[in-house]
């Protein structure tokens, strides 16, 4: 499927129809309350148990906000499509819910937000969906905004799905500029399903509390690149087995053995899926039967 | 929309250099009761701008606030309960939002503020 952001506008795209098959499929719901915990979990707020008031940029129909009310904390949230508010103030969320471009800068007042969530939203500013807009001076408007109303010290995790590097580079150079310090933290870097990118921004200089957490996933080894060219160039001109004739059908009695199948076990568990562990009936030789 | 959420909004229309605050007028709101947290509220109460709390309180009807507060009297429960219920418990469903300069009208329907600008307050 095409990436929304380049089929309309956020309000005309996610409209009545869109909005509730958002809010009803179970896929997208569990993938949004997970997102959403690992970003309040790197938004790394006091463990106090003091509930904060917290800022939930591109709400939508409030699926995000459900996480950060099952902590207790409040939160307002700012979206531009009228049905996802509506579908909001319909399942009686508890946050507010403002309808609000936050390409226009948040229009809150100076340092009272303790924190802000952002789930799959901001990659929505680098694109001009109308003539005055400009993607450069949304993304000012917006980091400028967003660091004057979060206290001093206070942290924003921005979930984005960026098209390219290019992109990626863009929004985290108009970060930097408006004040923030911080970085990205990839979780599953090698899943391309489970990939998911975090901008972990912090209000005020850089300090010991700036540094940018470790994704998940991150730290196993990576392939040897002389292998993965190998294989490349054998594909190139290899034809699958099943269309070879009959007779020339390549048989290998050993079969893959064990070391193949432990090096792609550990290949799925880099990508994030569950794999039963390696024991010593994996890969094991079975009885020869007739 | 509850009165702490207008407690931090102003107005965001470009050249405006005293957006705040923003006045409300409100035509239908309701009650909804929710459980008094002592410590959120102490935190909070440092960034509240008092002032337009009253003032939005007092045109909701309520005349429990007092004209100024300080940090001492949130160990008064009296208190504590009217500030809370001022800032927590009451959602504006209907009016407007105005902007004290500009005098800009900003529509809240079914709760939702309608804070989006046009092209030319950008």
């Amino acid at each position: 499927m095409p990436r929304p952001e380049i089929q309309a506008p956020p309000e005309i795209f996610y409209n009545d129809v869109e909005a509730r098959k958002y809010t009803t499929s179970s896929r997208i719901i569990e993938i949004q309350a997970k997102i959403s915990e690992r970003a309040l979990e790197l938004l790394a707020l006091p463990n106090d148990g003091i509930p904060r008031l917290l800022l939930d940029i591109g709400c939508g129909s409030g699926l995000s906000g459900e996480t950060l009310s099952e902590e207790g904390h409040h939160w307002i949230g700012i979206d531009i499509s009228q049905a996802m508010l509506d579908i909001a103030v319909e399942r009686q969320v508890d946050g507010d819910v403002m309808h609000l471009d936050m390409g226009q800068g948040l229009g809150l007042r100076p340092g009272v937000i303790d924190g802000a969530i952002s789930i799959s939203a901001i990659q929505w500013l680098c694109y001009a969906d109308k003539t005055s807009h400009e993607p450069k001076l949304r993304l000012k408007a917006f980091f400028g905004s967003l660091y004057r109303c979060l206290a001093r010290g206070a942290r924003a995790v921005l979930q984005l799905y960026a098209e390219n590097v290019a992109q990626s580079e863009m929004i985290m150079t108009y970060a930097m500029k408006a004040g923030f310090a911080g970085g990205i933290v990839v979780d599953w870097p090698h899943s391309s399903k489970a990939r998911k990118a975090y901008l972990v921004l912090t209000c005020g200089p850089p300090s010991i509390s700036t540094t940018v957490p470790k994704g998940k996933g991150e730290n196993g080894e990576t392939c040897s690149d002389g292998d993965e060219s190998d294989d490349e160039e054998g594909q190139l001109v290899s034809i699958s087995d099943r269309h070879r004739p009959r007779k020339k059908l390549k048989v290998t009695k050993r079969g893959k053995g064990k070391e193949w199948v432990i090096k792609k076990k550990e290949q799925m568990r880099r990508k994030g899926h569950t794999v039963p562990p390696d024991t010593k009936y994996t890969a094991r030789k079975r009885k020869a039967h007739f | 929309m509850r009165l702490l959420t207008h407690n931090m909004l102003s107005s965001n229309i470009k050249g405006v250099t005293n957006g705040y605050p923003l006045r409300l007028e409100a035509e239908k709101w309701s009650v909804k009761e929710v459980d008094l947290n002592r410590d959120f509220l102490t935190n909070i109460f440092p960034r509240i701008e008092w002032k337009p709390l009253v003032e939005s309180a007092r045109s909701l009807g309520l005349s429990s606030l007092p004209d100024d507060a300080d940090p001492s009297m949130l160990n008064s429960d009296d208190f504590l309960k009217g500030f809370h219920h001022a800032l927590l418990e009451i959602h504006v469903e209907e009016g407007a939002l105005i902007c004290p300069e500009t005098g800009r009208r900003f529509p809240i329907n079914k709760g939702i503020p309608n804070m989006l600008l046009h092209e030319d307050e950008v």
